[in-house]
């Protein structure tokens, strides 16, 4: 298997620049996601990749190898698209066997291992069948088993989950990594889905608008992300100004103990993240503030608050062992512990 | 059946089936004056005459045919990558290929070849088989590179780029991907390039010169010269591709194997 880097890629159609500069390295046997919201130029990225597109700068290295004059049909990538694609005059057989047939391997090994794939996919005695005749699972069952026998070093997936509907999406998101466990092929896939990213991927990278916004195991992005937006971006977050002051950050609430402030100096303003499920009702040792609830809502499993902080409104996730039965309009002691504040 | 079809079939009798009556009878007729409404006698000279090695017919028969078969072939080698180029890419002076592409089809053919006859005198290609090949191609490029273009629009070119990620070389997509995809849209343009070279009168007459003899030229001076018998037998002769193109066509267009919308519902 191989790694996979890209140093300073860009590419633009006319004027409207859809990556920008971008540095990506990812290591053999990695499942990574690239995460965005539609038309953030994740699926041209993977197109990169595999050779279907030229960047306008930037290298794309396989190993220590660049690739950026190699054809897609000599690359070791193959990208499995969105909407699967089958050769319809083709059958199931037929679709599967295709790289090979381009590749002129001999007819026997051919059977052999569309035989064997078409077992790891679950679709043994339907080779015979036309992609009309395929439910929506199955096509992409046979979109991926195409790429899969061809033994890639590199399996790019454009939306592999998008089209398929929720029991579906469990049963092909268990065939991803099991091939990937299987195959300990280097898969890149794109989603604008961040639960879907969380759930497959090693490591997510986050792209808004062509640009990398963090590009870390999945822990970080809830813990530690690098900005207001991609935090937001998963998961319900609580934000507030301040300013590091010695081993605390001032805010119009008080002075916030966190261990973080050692890393920065002090007298930079800094925007206080925590998660609503980190915040403790109650009084506690250190960051207790008596805040004002504006509303509560039981949500069977939780409760959550809505509380005022200073000039914002902030969410706390109250779970069932916790309660302290707060009522709305009482203020309360909220407690947010020093290691689950994250500043950005 | 629907309304329509019904329609559609009222349609196809009424202006095809129904002229060609006549024309049959008369192919058969011996002696047929005003005002009996049927030949008095029934005989089989003008196909005689027909298959005859001295009338000139089944030279001008194989002149027919091998000058649309070429036309089609030709026609196919300009406008099917052409088609491709307009119908899927976008590219920088775009317009102005399709203009000049479509160009032939626009301005009359006849001011043309009133032109191009002084080069092709010039370059000794008046009254050659060549020639006539040459200027049939005026009108039927201009309509296969249209109908391929349309073909090829409805083709989404995700299918290549997938070929190509698979491993396919671009001749390969090409032909494992690309073509059964267009290839109904393509026959049923050749079919009609086919016929648009089989019925071409003025244009040969021009640079044929009279030399080149097919089978419109003939069917033309023997109208002239009234001899019904003999237009009616070359008649239907004349008509029999056309016939067939009908048939195969309406195949071709129709249930499942129409392929004019690319890879539609997969």
């Amino acid at each position: 298997m191989i790694d996979l880097r890209l140093k300073g890629v860009s590419k633009s159609y006319g004027k409207n620049t859809v990556v920008k500069s971008l540095d990506m390295k990812i290591a053999s046997g990695e499942l990574i996601a690239l995460l965005g919201p539609s038309g953030c130029g994740k699926t041209t990225i993977l197109k990169i990749i595999a050779g279907l597109q030229q960047p306008d700068e930037g290298t794309v290295f396989f190993g220590s190898q660049v690739m950026n004059s190699v054809p897609a049909e000599k690359r070791e990538a193959v990208m499995v698209f969105q909407n699967y694609l089958l050769f319809p005059f083709m059958t199931v057989e037929e679709n599967i066997a295709f790289g090979l047939k381009m590749r002129r391997t001999d007819k026997a090994v051919i059977k052999e291992r569309v035989n064997e794939i078409l077992a790891l996919i679950r679709m043994e005695g339907m080779g015979r069948r036309k992609p009309s005749e395929l439910s929506g699972g199955q096509k992409q069952r046979v979109a991926l088993a195409r790429a899969l026998v061809l033994r890639p070093q590199l399996l790019l997936l454009d939306e592999p989950l998008s089209n398929l509907d929720a029991h579906l999406r469990d049963e092909m998101r268990e065939l991803i990594l099991r091939v990937h466990r299987e195959f300990q092929v280097t898969t890149v896939f794109v989603t604008h889905d961040q639960e879907e990213a969380v759930l497959l991927a090693d490591r997510i990278a986050l792209i808004f608008e062509g640009n990398l916004h963090q590009f870390a195991p999945v822990r970080d992005f809830y813990e530690r992300p690098q900005s207001e937006r991609v935090a937001s971006f998963f998961g319900n977050s609580n934000f507030l100004k301040g300013f590091c002051s010695g081993q605390a950050v001032e805010t119009e609430l008080g002075a916030f103990k966190t261990p973080l402030t050692g890393e920065n100096e002090s007298g930079r303003t800094v925007s206080l993240m925590i998660r609503p499920e980190h915040i403790i009702p109650g009084k506690g040792e250190d960051n207790s503030f008596l805040c004002p609830i504006r509303s509560k809502i039981y949500m069977g499993s939780f409760i959550r608050y809505r509380i005022e902080v200073g000039e914002g409104l902030w969410d706390v996730i109250d779970g069932p062992e916790a309660r302290k039965g707060y009522e709305e309009g009482e203020s309360a002691w909220f407690t947010f512990p020093p290691h689950m504040i994250w500043l950005v | 059946m629907t309304v329509l079809k019904r329609i559609i079939l009222l349609g196809l009798v009424i202006g095809v089936i129904l002229p060609m009556i006549p024309l049959f009878v008369w192919a058969f007729s011996g002696s047929w004056f005003y005002p009996s409404l049927l030949p008095q006698s029934l005989s089989l000279r003008s196909w005689s005459y027909v298959f005859h090695p001295g009338s000139r017919i089944l030279e001008a028969l194989f002149n027919s045919f091998f000058i649309a078969a070429s036309v089609t072939i030709l026609s196919l080698i300009v406008g099917v990558p052409a088609g491709k180029a307009i119908g899927m890419y976008r590219f920088k002076g775009k317009t102005i290929v399709e203009i000049i592409l479509l160009s032939p089809a626009l301005i009359p053919s006849m001011t043309v070849t009133m032109g191009m006859q002084v080069l092709f005198i010039r370059y000794g290609l008046s009254e050659t088989l060549m020639g006539v090949i040459l200027v049939h191609l005026i009108p039927t490029i201009p309509y296969m590179t249209v109908s391929m273009s349309a073909v090829f629009s409805h083709f989404d070119i995700s299918f290549e780029e997938q070929a190509r990620s698979l491993g396919a070389k671009s001749l390969s997509t090409f032909r494992h991907v690309t073509l059964p995809a267009v290839f109904p849209g393509m026959v049923v343009g050749a079919m009609f390039s086919f016929l648009i070279s089989w019925g071409q009168y003025v244009l040969t007459l021009m640079v044929g010169g009279g030399r080149i003899v097919t089978l419109p030229l003939l069917l033309y001076s023997f109208a002239v010269s009234g001899d019904n018998s003999l237009v009616g037998a070359l008649s239907l002769v004349f008509i029999i591709p056309s016939l067939v193109i009908l048939v195969l066509s309406s195949r071709f267009l129709t249930g499942e194997s129409s392929g004019m919308g690319g890879f539609g519902g997969v």
